[in-house]
Order: structure tokens, then C-alpha cells, then sequence
């Protein structure tokens, strides 16, 4: 009988060496370990033999039966294993498909330059300020210590919608409606939409957009104007950048001036970009004009103030690589989508 | 304004290079456009002297000319010009030299063009003989005569000479930008006055004294009076006999030539010289036309007639200054003279007139002709009045000089009200207090004196006299830009203002960066276009005539009809852009623009029309329906705090679809529209796909607008979900169902979504069927199935008896 029981611990070793599957470990378990399985026959039929033998025997079918049972449960769990493998394996997929976008939509190349000059000039407590399109030409001629016959104001130049009215061709009336509404200190911006009679091509539209500046109080110099600007360029253009500041004239500052950057094409080198100068006109800017503050009640012994002004579009332009302006209101989704 | 440098020099010494020069001009406000250095690309160009000249054996359009080039054996050249003869002196571009070109019909080479010995029909050719463009000279400003054919240089020259030394042609020209506040600087005289301040040099100003002037007077001839002194300030003038016209000499030509002016003959070349020397224009006269011996400066009659120099026949008004003589018009004062008077070569006496005349009657006379002249653009920007009589000297020395004729003694010169120099006082201090920097009394008299200001130290200010010339100088600010400038922005610290003044944005900034950032997130790109707009723009969209969109602000002076309107609404112009994005085979597009548009009328008492801002939004593409635009226009005002809109089908908008149209109400006011573009208007703007779009009366939300955020606990107890379905008739709008869901579920409903229609097979014609899926929640406890039971049903019962609807088997 022990012999019996070893033969079947070595057939049912035999037999697992053969399964291919889970299944077939199982049949093995009921063949063996089942309710009619070839041990628990061997047990069932104990009970008539003598104790002295039924002890031994007992033992002996104990041990087979853990043998059995340590054999089931590696096996079976090797083919679990297995399964789950070839399971999952059939579940591959191909990763190289395309993913399903949900595309974000792109702000406007100008409303993304607009912010980043925004967010610079905010840092360094410049608050955002507006005006309307349409103006008085008090607020964009007159008020701005604009002469009476300043080509300018010629309808060749200006577009008017009446003789006291016409779109404003710049952001600075945005200057006098502060200094009427606000008394120092003052810092503001004004982004806004600005017109001039121009043949829209690469670099010129009828309707373009400006960023003004205005810091009014006691103590402002035009060592300030420079370095708030010059920290402006860097921050926009980059750390490396020198700015270089040369006189200039505007009706509505004095002292004036020029703000150019260094070349970020060639460094300053000179290259055709910078049309061989190594510098790249980026702003007007100045000392506001007594005349200016005035307008504004601003007691001119007292305080003193710089403004500046520059175009979205060419910051835009240089910033991104943008070769012509007509681009920029054309609207083609192709173009807006490269500024995601 | 175009400054030949090696002129410049003979004004004041100034001794550094081309590059330190310009860096130096442009930091003291001289700004620079261009630099051009004439002769860089002349190498290997000799005078050469045609010895002889034969026909070519081989061609009758071809000449065959020895000519001596220095050093040995003349060469031959063959050359189709047929301007040139035995013994000229002429440009040779030898062999292997090269020249700025363009060579005769081609278009200019970057570098020059290098010329090659070569055989021409046969014949050997050594080389070329050159034209005045060919050595890079603008076919604008070479004299006539030499406009065609070789150039045949004036005088004797040694053959083999360089070309470049024999006429000086290695000349910097410098183009400087000059701000409308510094027309003295128009003047060769007025950069040598910035130049000598920037370099510390000496200012020497032109001869203008005659030594052998006749015993007769200008006042024997000429007689003038005038008529309008506020119009004509100075009035001065000489009279010259004897004119012999030639040919200016090569130096005068070159400077001509170098600022940009072509030579035409000595007197006319003088005039111009000085006008370009001086900035003040200058009018030669041949006396014989000035009829009477007399003449008057006064205001045209209206309608009169007058031919000016250029041949074209004017008609004056009363406000137009004339020059006249005893019988009629012979010159626009300022602007242009007569046909008649002008100088011929048979001219043996003339009148040189140097006027001052009011910059703005000669803008408005010359507007008003369209008639811009040199003469025009100079008065008009303002002219010193004093310069007249030194300007109508200079011309007569010069005449002198090169033997052009004899000046007589005096002048007519009148001058009632002389323009003084003028004084002003300013602060010492005021200068450090606006620049930055501290600066001393000496200093600030340093730079104003090299500019040629007298000063005088007062204490704690300096009393200043600038030259007459400098009539932008008129307040301490004026004087605080020329210190800034002479001692150099470019020394100033960079500092930052001492104030702290905190950043803020209003509101309804952040309303609309919040608007345009959820409009990103929800895939809507942002469009821009222009504020103004054609008028037929409502025509096409189909408003009605009464609509008040159709009071537009109109533009006196427009570029044209596609932009003489301010902009009432956004949905013209993102129709278009939506057009041309399909015209260029983009698959699909959501697009928006937050801006602008213009309203009069609002308030009737405004200058200025009122601005409000509107929001456009619109889809096309495979995936895009009423609904996707509907979604992200329920997000957007979610996002804006915003909630519980309604939208109303809308049938009479003639923009939009009539069955797919909707009002998007709030609190009882519309506050938007949206729907698909109906198909009439969609032709109109050639949309191929189908368009939905929506705008927003934005400005009518920002009062509405919350964004104030509260944290709402998360429910602790469970919900419990019903779904059910109901067949109703088509026309029962969803929104309706809703509503009534919402008006009897009480306060334990949660939420309420739909989550099916159903058309089709199982439910009868003409009916649909709708599921919805109800939460109950209870914030205190957990809810019980027969009081969820009771509410359903009840919102059952309701649903039936106001929309009959039926309760459908799940």
C-alpha cells in the first residue's frame, strides 16, 4: 500500500510535468485529491484495516497527501501566473497610435505681448489703465503739447470723425485722462488699439496697438526712466541685452529720447536685422513736458514724471520672428496656433 | 538730410574717423538713417585721353577709340558711345578693375562689377569707358548733359590718374534723421554748429563778403514793397549784372551731386548750394521779366492764373502769397517761381531773392496746390529770419568767385520788426533734479556755450542767449534736453523710483483675462481684427433697417469703403476670418474675439460715442454643432459665476437660423444670441461649412459677474440615483421638462441631468423619447427609498399632466 501511495506520488509527478494548462492541474487535483480521487479512496478504504497498520499507513498517506498537495499548489499557481500573462499579453496595445487631443485654444499673438509687457511693468508697480479708440483731439493733439500745425494732425495722417474727434493715433491720451483723474504718485500702463492713414503692408497697418507708459511723482529722474526701461528690455528680451538711450524729439517730453536694444540677432555685431547697426529701435520715451502736466493740474516744481511708448506689433514682430505685419490680423488659424 | 562729410569739414575741423563721428553724432541727437561711403567700389578706374577714334571695321554702331591711360602703349577700347572725340578726357575702367555700376541695362551687383578685357566684333576692347552710373552716381542727380553717353570730364587731368583722386570721389555721405523741432539742423551750416559742439572744434562760417562789387545799386533797379507783413517777415534781395551762365566747376557739381541735388548751371547751382549751405531758400530772378522794375508781395485774387516753373498752370486763391511785379504774378511765395521769370542761358541780369515767409501760409498754400517744394517743406518747418541777408550775400560772393558776374553795391531789404536773440533764465538745479545726475554751473554753461549760446552766471542760474536760429529753444525744459544731450544719456545711472506705488488691475481686466483664459482651456482660439469695418457689413449679416447697429461712427477721411466705419458688432468680422480660414482648407476652426464696438446716440450730450465690449465666438468643423458652442458658452459664464441662464429659441434674428437660434437670457435680459449662421448670410461671406456663432453682450456682464469663491462641504451622506425615460412630442423643448423636473423635486434634488434622446422605431412619430437621470442627496442624513419613491413619482405625475408625457419602460 505505502509503495501504491509512492508510485502515485511519482505518476502524479510524471503527469504534472505534462500539463500545459491550469485546467489540466486541475484534473490532476480531482484525479488525485477529488472527492473520488485515487488518495481519498486510499483513505476511505483505511478505516478496515488493523490500527497497527492504519498508523503506518496513516502516516504514509498523510505525507503523499502533502506532497500532492505542495505539487498542486506550486503548479497551479505557476499556471495561474501563466494565464494571467497570456491574458494581459493579449491586451497589448499599439502605443505608438496618436493620443486624443483636446486642444487648448491660442490667445493672439498681440494679446501675448500685451501681457508680457504687462506682467513686467506690474512687478514693478505699474498699474493697467485705458482709454476709448475714439478721441477728443484735445486729449490726443492739444493736451499731448502737440503744435497747432504738426503734420500729425493732418488728415493725410489721422483719421478723424470730426473736427474735434478722430481715432486716436496713439495710447498717450491715455496719459491725460491720468493726470485728469488721478493725482501722484502715478504709475500706470496702457495697452490700447491706436489708427494712422496707412497703406496696410510687411510693416505698416491703419490700425495698430501700443503699450504707454506714465510715472508721475517727487523725486522721478531720467535716470529712473532709464533704468526702469532698460530693466523692462531685459526682462523681455533677455538678461544679456544692453539698451543704449539717444536724444530724440516728441512734443510731449523733454528731455526725449530713443530706447534701442542690442541686437539679438548678432549681438550687436551688425547684421541686415539690425540693418548693420547692432542696435534695434524698440520705444519712445522722455521726460513728461511741463505743458503735459500741467493739463493735468500737476504741480510741475513738485513732481516730475517719464512716459514712454512703444508698438505692440513690432515687439511682436522682433520677439517672435514674425516677418510681416498683415500676418497678425489676418487671423489664420495656422498662424494664431503657433503661440499656444 | 544728406551731409557729405569732407563739405562738412570745411566748416569746422573735426578730426576722427567715420565711425567715431556718426556714434558721436547719433548719442548727441543727430539721429543717422544711412551711411554711404562713395568710391569703396571704385578700384583700377584711370582718367584716360582719346588720342583717336575710328569706326569698327565690323560694325557701323560701334566706335574704336586708342586711348592714352598713362604708362606707355594707348590702349584700345570699343564703345557704342557715340557722345565722345578725339582729345576728351574720360573714366577708364581698366581691365580687371571694377566699377559700383549698374553697367548699362542690368540691375546693380552688391560689391560692383568687375570689368574684363574682351574682344568686341572682333576687335581687341582693353577695357571700358564709363558713364556716370556706372560709377555708381543716381541717375536723379547727374547732370543732364551727362546723363547719356560716356562721361566727358571738365579740365585737364594727367592720363593714368586715379579716377577716384582726380574728381575726390572717395566722399562718407551721411543721411541724419532731424526732428521736426530742429529745422536749423536742415542746413550744412546747422550740422556743422552740432558737429563742432560734439567734438570741441571751431565753427567757421561761409564767406559772404564780395571785394569788387560796381558802383551801381540794387535800389536802382528793383523797387519792392510789402503789402502783408504777417505772411512776409523779411523781404531781401540783390541785383547781379554781367551773368555769364556755365557749367558749375566739378567741386560745386560734386557737393551737389553728394546731397542729393543735380547740377543745371552755375547761377541755379549757386542758389541751391546756399539753400543747402544755409537752409534758407533762395529765388534768382531774371530782371528782365520782373516787369516794371518792381516788386510786391501780397495775396493772390481769387481764381487768378499762373503758370509756375514747372510748366503747370495753378489756380490761386485769396489766402495764397504772391509775388508780383508791376503787371501780374511772377512767383507762389515760398512754394515755386514763374515760368516766366526764370533764369535762361541768355540771362545777363538777375534779382537773388531771400524772403522770409510765414511757415504756415506757405503749408496751406502748397497744400492746397499739392505742390511740395524744397523751398516749401523748409519754410514750412520754420525759418530764422536773420539768415536771409547772410544766405543772399553768400550767393553773391559766390557768383563773384567763380566769375558768374558782377554784384552790385546795396541791397532792397525789408525787415520791419528785426528777430532779436532771445534770453532765458534757468536753474542750475533744475537740470540734476530732472536728469538724475549732479551737474554744475559750469558745467551746464559748458555745453550751452559750445552750441554757441552766449551765458552769464546769475548765482543759482544761468541767463542764456542762444542763437536766432534756435527757435525751439524757448523754456528751461527746452535747455535741460540740450545739457542732457550734450553731456551724453548714455552717462545718466539707471535707477529705479524711489516710490512704491502698488500694481492694480480693476476688475474688469480680470474679468476679461479670466474670460480669455477659460476660452483657451475650452479650445477656443482669439482672433483680432480691425475696429473698423465696411458699412455693408450689416447688409450682408441682414439687419434690419430700424436695428440701431446700422448708427455707425463714420470716418471723414477713410483709406476706403472696407474701413470707414467703427464697428457696432464683432460678427461681420469673424464671419469673415472664418471664410478665409475655410478658403485656405482648414478643417475646422473655434475661434473668438473679446473687443470694441461703437455706439452713438447712448448719451446725446457725449463728444464721443460710447465704447462697450462685446464677445464673438464661433465653430465650424466636422465635430462642431449648436450644442459644443452651447457648452462652452455654459462654461464661460459658470466660470464667470454666471449661472443658471436660460436660452430661448429665437426666430427673428435674420443672422441666425430661425429652428436654430437662441436667446441667452439672465435674470429676464438677453445677454446673448447664439445659434447657426443662417444659410443666406453664410453665402453672403462664402462659408462652405456650417457656421455656429454666438456673441455676448460682454459689457452688460461685468456688474453680473461673481467670482467669489466659497467652500461648499462634500456631502457626507449617500445619493440615490433614479433614472427614468418619457416619450413627449417633439415640439416639448428638454429646457421645459427640466424646469418642471426642478420646480417639483424640492430641495433633496441635487442635480438633474439628461442623458438621452431618443427618435426613432420605438416611439411614435412626431415623438421623442427623453431620459433622465435624478440625485437625491439629503446634507443631514441618509436618505430613505420610499421618500426618493414619493418624490419621483410626483415629479412624474407633474411631468405628465404639463407636458404629457409618458413614462417609458428601462
Amino acid at each position: 500500500m505505502i509503495e501504491k501511495l509512492r508510485q502515485m506520488v511519482e505518476e502524479a509527478k510524471q503527469k504534472m510535468d505534462r500539463a500545459a494548462s491550469l485546467a489540466d492541474a486541475e484534473g490532476l487535483r480531482v484525479k488525485y485529491l477529488g472527492k473520488k480521487g485515487e488518495l481519498t479512496e486510499i483513505l476511505r478504504s483505511m478505516g478496515s484495516l488493523p490500527p497497527e497498520e492504519r498508523k503506518t499507513l496513516g502516516q504514509a498517506a498523510n505525507t503523499a497527501r502533502s506532497q500532492l498537495e505542495q505539487l498542486l499548489n506550486e503548479n497551479m499557481e505557476r499556471f495561474r501566473q501563466m494565464e494571467k500573462a497570456a491574458e494581459l499579453s493579449a491586451e497589448t496595445i499599439d502605443v505608438t497610435e496618436p493620443g486624443q487631443v483636446i486642444p487648448i485654444g491660442a490667445k493672439h499673438l498681440l494679446t501675448i505681448t500685451t501681457d508680457e509687457i504687462i506682467r513686467v511693468f506690474s512687478g514693478m508697480g505699474f498699474s493697467v489703465s485705458e482709454g476709448p479708440e475714439v478721441e477728443t483731439v484735445f486729449n490726443n493733439f492739444d493736451a499731448l503739447n502737440s503744435p497747432p500745425n504738426h503734420p500729425s494732425r493732418d488728415m493725410t495722417d489721422t483719421f478723424y470723425i470730426s473736427e474735434d474727434v478722430l481715432l486716436r493715433t496713439q495710447t498717450s491720451p491715455v496719459q491725460v485722462r491720468t493726470l485728469l483723474s488721478q493725482k501722484p504718485p502715478i504709475k500706470v500702463i496702457a495697452p490700447g488699439r491706436c489708427f494712422r492713414c496707412d497703406t496696410p503692408d510687411a510693416t505698416h497697418s491703419p490700425m495698430f496697438q501700443q503699450v504707454e507708459g506714465l510715472a508721475v511723482d517727487e523725486g522721478i529722474t531720467m535716470s529712473d526712466l532709464k533704468g526702469v526701461l532698460d530693466r523692462f528690455a531685459k526682462s523681455l528680451f533677455g538678461s544679456s541685452e544692453k539698451t543704449r538711450f539717444r536724444p530724440h524729439h516728441f512734443p510731449f517730453t523733454e528731455p526725449s529720447a530713443e530706447m534701442d536694444v542690442s541686437c539679438f540677432k548678432c549681438g550687436g555685431k551688425g547684421c541686415r536685422f539690425c540693418k548693420g547697426s547692432g542696435w534695434i529701435e524698440i520705444m519712445g520715451c522722455g521726460m513728461v513736458h511741463p505743458n503735459v502736466l500741467k493739463v493735468g493740474g500737476v504741480d510741475t516744481e513738485r513732481y516730475t514724471g517719464f512716459a514712454f511708448g512703444m508698438g505692440v506689433e513690432r515687439i511682436a514682430l522682433l520677439k517672435y520672428e514674425v516677418d510681416d505685419i498683415r500676418l497678425i490680423y489676418e487671423n489664420d488659424a495656422r498662424f494664431i496656433r503657433q503661440f499656444k | 538730410m544728406l551731409v557729405p562729410i569732407r563739405w562738412l569739414k570745411s566748416y569746422t575741423d573735426m578730426d576722427v574717423s567715420l565711425e567715431v563721428f556718426c556714434e558721436r553724432m547719433v548719442m548727441s541727437g543727430s539721429n543717422i538713417e544711412t551711411v554711404e561711403v562713395f568710391g569703396e567700389e571704385i578700384e583700377g578706374v584711370v582718367v584716360g585721353k582719346i588720342l583717336k577714334i575710328e569706326p569698327h571695321p565690323n560694325a557701323d554702331r560701334l566706335l574704336v577709340a586708342q586711348v592714352d591711360v598713362g604708362g606707355g602703349e594707348p590702349i584700345q577700347i570699343c564703345t557704342g558711345a557715340m557722345n565722345i572725340f578725339e582729345g576728351a578726357f574720360v573714366p577708364v575702367a581698366l581691365d580687371g578693375s571694377r566699377v559700383p555700376g549698374p553697367l548699362h541695362g542690368k540691375e546693380k551687383v552688391e560689391g560692383g562689377e568687375i570689368i574684363r578685357a574682351g574682344e568686341l566684333r572682333g576687335l581687341v576692347s582693353n577695357g571700358m569707358m564709363c558713364n556716370c552710373t556706372e560709377l555708381g552716381f543716381s541717375d536723379k542727380v547727374v547732370p543732364i548733359k551727362h546723363r547719356d553717353g560716356i562721361w566727358i570730364l571738365d579740365g585737364e587731368f594727367v592720363p593714368g590718374t586715379d579716377i577716384i583722386q582726380a574728381l575726390e570721389l572717395d566722399e562718407a555721405v551721411v543721411d541724419f534723421e532731424i526732428t521736426p523741432n530742429r529745422p536749423d539742423c536742415l542746413s550744412m551750416v546747422g550740422m556743422a554748429r552740432e558737429a563742432a559742439a560734439v567734438f570741441g572744434t571751431a565753427l567757421r562760417y561761409p564767406e559772404t563778403d564780395c571785394s569788387k562789387v560796381s558802383a551801381e545799386q540794387t535800389g536802382d533797379h528793383i523797387r519792392v514793397a510789402v503789402d502783408n507783413q504777417d505772411l512776409c517777415r523779411r523781404f531781401t534781395g540783390r541785383v547781379v549784372k554781367d551773368i555769364r551762365i556755365a557749367q558749375s566747376p566739378w567741386w560745386l557739381q560734386h557737393r551737389l551731386i553728394s546731397a542729393g541735388m543735380r547740377p543745371i548751371n552755375n547761377i541755379v547751382d549757386i542758389t541751391n548750394y546756399v539753400m543747402l549751405e544755409y537752409g534758407q531758400p533762395i529765388h534768382a530772378y531774371d530782371l528782365r521779366h520782373i516787369r516794371g522794375g518792381e516788386i510786391r508781395v501780397d495775396t493772390a485774387t481769387e481764381g487768378e492764373i499762373f503758370t509756375t516753373l514747372d510748366g503747370q498752370e495753378r489756380s490761386l486763391t485769396t489766402d495764397m502769397l504772391m509775388i508780383r511785379d508791376a503787371e501780374g504774378p511772377i512767383g507762389i511765395a515760398g512754394v515755386m517761381g514763374g515760368l516766366d521769370s526764370e533764369i535762361r542761358d541768355d540771362t545777363s541780369v538777375i534779382f537773388v531773392e531771400a524772403a522770409n515767409f510765414s511757415g504756415d501760409s506757405v503749408r496751406a498754400t502748397s497744400k492746397k496746390l499739392g505742390l511740395r517744394t524744397e523751398a516749401s517743406s523748409r519754410f514750412e518747418k520754420g525759418l530764422d529770419p536773420n539768415l536771409a541777408a547772410q544766405a543772399c550775400d553768400r550767393v553773391c560772393y559766390l557768383i563773384e568767385m567763380l566769375e558768374a558776374g558782377t554784384v552790385l553795391s546795396g541791397s532792397v531789404d525789408l525787415y520791419p520788426e528785426p528777430a532779436n536773440p532771445k534770453t532765458h533764465e534757468i536753474r542750475i538745479s533744475r537740470m540734476s533734479h530732472v536728469l538724475g545726475v549732479d551737474l554744475t554751473g559750469e558745467q551746464i554753461e559748458g555745453y550751452l556755450n559750445a552750441l554757441e549760446m552766449k551765458t552769464e552766471r546769475l548765482e543759482d542760474r544761468i541767463r542764456v542767449m542762444p542763437p536766432t536760429v534756435r527757435m525751439d529753444l524757448v523754456e528751461e525744459v527746452d535747455y535741460v534736453e540740450e545739457v542732457a544731450r550734450m553731456y551724453g544719456y548714455d552717462r545718466l545711472p539707471l535707477t529705479l523710483p524711489r516710490s512704491h506705488v502698488e500694481s492694480v488691475r480693476t476688475a474688469n481686466q480680470m474679468i476679461r483675462e479670466t474670460a480669455k483664459n477659460t476660452l483657451m482651456g475650452l479650445g477656443v482660439n482669439e482672433i483680432q481684427t480691425y475696429s473698423f469695418v465696411s458699412p455693408k457689413t450689416v447688409e450682408k449679416i441682414g439687419l434690419s433697417p430700424e436695428d440701431p447697429a446700422r448708427r455707425f461712427v463714420t470716418l471723414l477721411n477713410p483709406l476706403g469703403e472696407d474701413t470707414s466705419v467703427m464697428r457696432t458688432m464683432l460678427l461681420p468680422n469673424m464671419l469673415e476670418v472664418l471664410s478665409r480660414n475655410m478658403a485656405r482648407s482648414i478643417e475646422g476652426m473655434r475661434a473668438y474675439e473679446l473687443g470694441n464696438t461703437f455706439w452713438v446716440g447712448d448719451d446725446p450730450q457725449a463728444q464721443l460715442p460710447t465704447e462697450k465690449d462685446v464677445l464673438c465666438a464661433a465653430l465650424y468643423g466636422e465635430q462642431e454643432s449648436f450644442f459644443t458652442l452651447k457648452g462652452i458658452l455654459t462654461e464661460l459664464l459658470s466660470v464667470l459665476g454666471i449661472e443658471g441662464s436660460d436660452f430661448v429659441a429665437e426666430t427673428g434674428n435674420a443672422a441666425y437660423h430661425p429652428g436654430r437660434c437662441a436667446n441667452i437670457v439672465y435674470r429676464g435680459a438677453v445677454i446673448g444670441t447664439l445659434g447657426q449662421i443662417h444659410p443666406t448670410v453664410a453665402e453672403a461671406y462664402d462659408l462652405t461649412q456650417t457656421v455656429y456663432a454666438a456673441d455676448l453682450s460682454f459689457h452688460a456682464l461685468y456688474s453680473l459677474v461673481d467670482m467669489d469663491k466659497k467652500y461648499e462641504p462634500l456631502p457626507k451622506y449617500p445619493a440615490m440615483k433614479r433614472d427614468f425615460a418619457m416619450v413627449v412630442e417633439e415640439q416639448v423643448q428638454v429646457g421645459d421638462l427640466e424646469k418642471e423636473i426642478k420646480a417639483h423635486a424640492g430641495d433633496l434634488l441635487e442635480a438633474v441631468k439628461l442623458f438621452d434622446i431618443y427618435r426613432g422605431n420605438q416611439v411614435a412619430k412626431g415623438s421623442k423619447s427623453v431620459a433622465f437621470s435624478l440625485t437625491y442627496r439629503a446634507k443631514d442624513r441618509t436618505l430613505k427609498e420610499a421618500e426618493v419613491n414619493e418624490i419621483n413619482t410626483r415629479v412624474l405625475v407633474a411631468l405628465k399632466e404639463a407636458h404629457h408625457a409618458v413614462l417609458r419602460e428601462m
